[in-house]
C-alpha cells in the first residue's frame, strides 16, 4: 500500500491549494442551511407545552454547544497527529481550530445563560454540565495563550498539542454530566437511547442548524488553515510561485 | 402570521432575540476575520517574495 498520496496532501503547498478549492463547498451549503434551520426553529416549529417560545433559543445554543465539543476533540486529534508523527500540517490544523472553537464555546455558554435566566430564575448556576462547558473555554483560551508565549513555532506547537490531549478528559465529563450528577440543566434531547424526546417538526431545525454549523466551521477552519500555512511557510518557494500566478 | 406576536416570542423576547443575534454575530465574525487573516497573510508573504526577488 503506497502512502504517498497522504504526504502530497499534507505538503503545505497541496495543503493550501486544497483546502481554498474546498472552502467554498463547505460555505455555500452551511450558509443555505443556516437560513432554512433559522426559519424551521423561529416560526415552523410549534412552540413547547412548558417552555413556549423560549426553548427557540435551542436552535441557536444546542449547536453551539455541539460544536465547542466537536472542535475541541478536532483540535485534540489533529493536535496528537502533530506529536506522534511530527507533521507540521497537524499543528498548524489545530491551531486554525481554537480560535472557532473558543467562540462557540462562549456563544454556548452565553445562549445557556439567557436560557437559563427565564426557567431557571438564574443566569448562571455551579452545575456540573455548566462547569464543565466553562472549563472547556478556559481550556482553549489557555491553548491560545500557551501558543502565544512561545517565540519559537515548534516549542509552541509541542507544548499546546500536551495540553489540548491533556484536555481532552473533559468531553466526556461534559458529556454525561448530565447523567453523572443530579443536575439543573436538563438531559440529552437526541443522544438518548431509544427515541429521541423531541417531535419531528421541533426536530429537523436543530438537526440542519447541527449540520449547518459542523460545515461552517469547515469552511472557517480552511481558510483559518491556509492563513496559518501561509505564516508557516511564508519564506517556501512554492509560495512564491503560487503568490505570482 | 402576525408579525407583533413573532417578534414578543411568547414574552422571552428579552432572551431570544439576543441570543440568535450574539451567534449569529459570532457565526459572520469569525467568517470575516478568518478571511481577513488569510488575506493579511497572503499580503505579508507577497511583500517578502517581493523583497526576495530585488534582493
Amino acid at each position: 500500500m503506497t502512502w504517498t498520496w497522504l504526504h502530497k496532501l499534507a505538503s503545505p503547498p497541496h495543503a493550501y491549494r486544497i483546502a481554498g478549492r474546498l472552502a467554498p463547498w463547505f460555505g455555500w451549503p452551511a450558509f443555505l442551511l443556516i437560513v432554512v434551520g433559522l426559519y424551521g426553529g423561529l416560526v415552523l416549529a410549534p412552540p413547547d407545552y412548558q417552555q413556549g417560545d423560549g426553548f427557540r433559543i435551542l436552535y441557536v445554543h444546542a449547536p453551539s454547544a455541539w460544536m465547542s465539543m466537536f472542535v475541541y476533540a478536532t483540535l485534540a486529534v489533529a493536535a496528537a497527529i502533530g506529536l506522534i508523527w511530527r507533521i507540521k500540517l497537524a499543528h498548524a490544523m489545530a491551531a486554525a481550530s481554537a480560535p472557532i472553537g473558543a467562540w462557540f464555546t462562549f456563544a454556548a455558554l452565553a445562549t445557556g445563560s439567557l436560557w437559563g435566566k427565564p426557567m431557571w430564575g438564574a443566569w448562571w448556576v455551579w452545575d456540573a454540565r455548566l462547569t464543565s462547558e466553562l472549563i472547556l473555554l478556559f481550556l482553549y483560551l489557555g491553548y491560545m495563550a500557551l501558543r502565544g508565549s512561545f517565540d519559537d513555532r515548534d516549542r509552541a506547537d509541542r507544548a499546546s498539542a500536551v495540553l489540548a490531549v491533556v484536555g481532552v478528559v473533559n468531553l466526556p465529563i461534559i458529556h454525561y454530566s448530565v447523567f453523572w450528577w443530579n443536575t439543573l440543566h436538563q438531559g440529552s434531547t437526541i443522544t438518548k437511547i431509544g427515541k429521541p424526546s423531541i417531535t419531528g417538526d421541533m426536530l429537523w431545525p436543530l438537526l440542519t442548524m447541527l449540520l449547518a454549523f459542523t460545515l461552517y466551521h469547515v469552511a472557517v477552519v480552511l481558510v483559518r488553515l491556509r492563513a496559518e500555512i501561509l505564516r508557516r511557510e511564508r519564506d517556501a518557494a512554492w509560495l512564491r510561485e503560487e503568490l505570482v500566478s | 402570521m402576525n408579525l407583533g406576536g413573532f417578534f414578543a416570542m411568547g414574552g422571552y423576547a428579552a432572551f431570544v432575540w439576543p441570543s440568535y443575534g450574539l451567534v449569529l454575530f459570532a457565526l459572520v465574525w469569525n467568517a470575516v476575520a478568518a478571511r481577513r487573516l488569510h488575506a493579511a497573510a497572503r499580503r505579508d508573504a507577497a511583500r517578502r517574495a517581493g523583497a526576495g526577488e530585488r534582493a
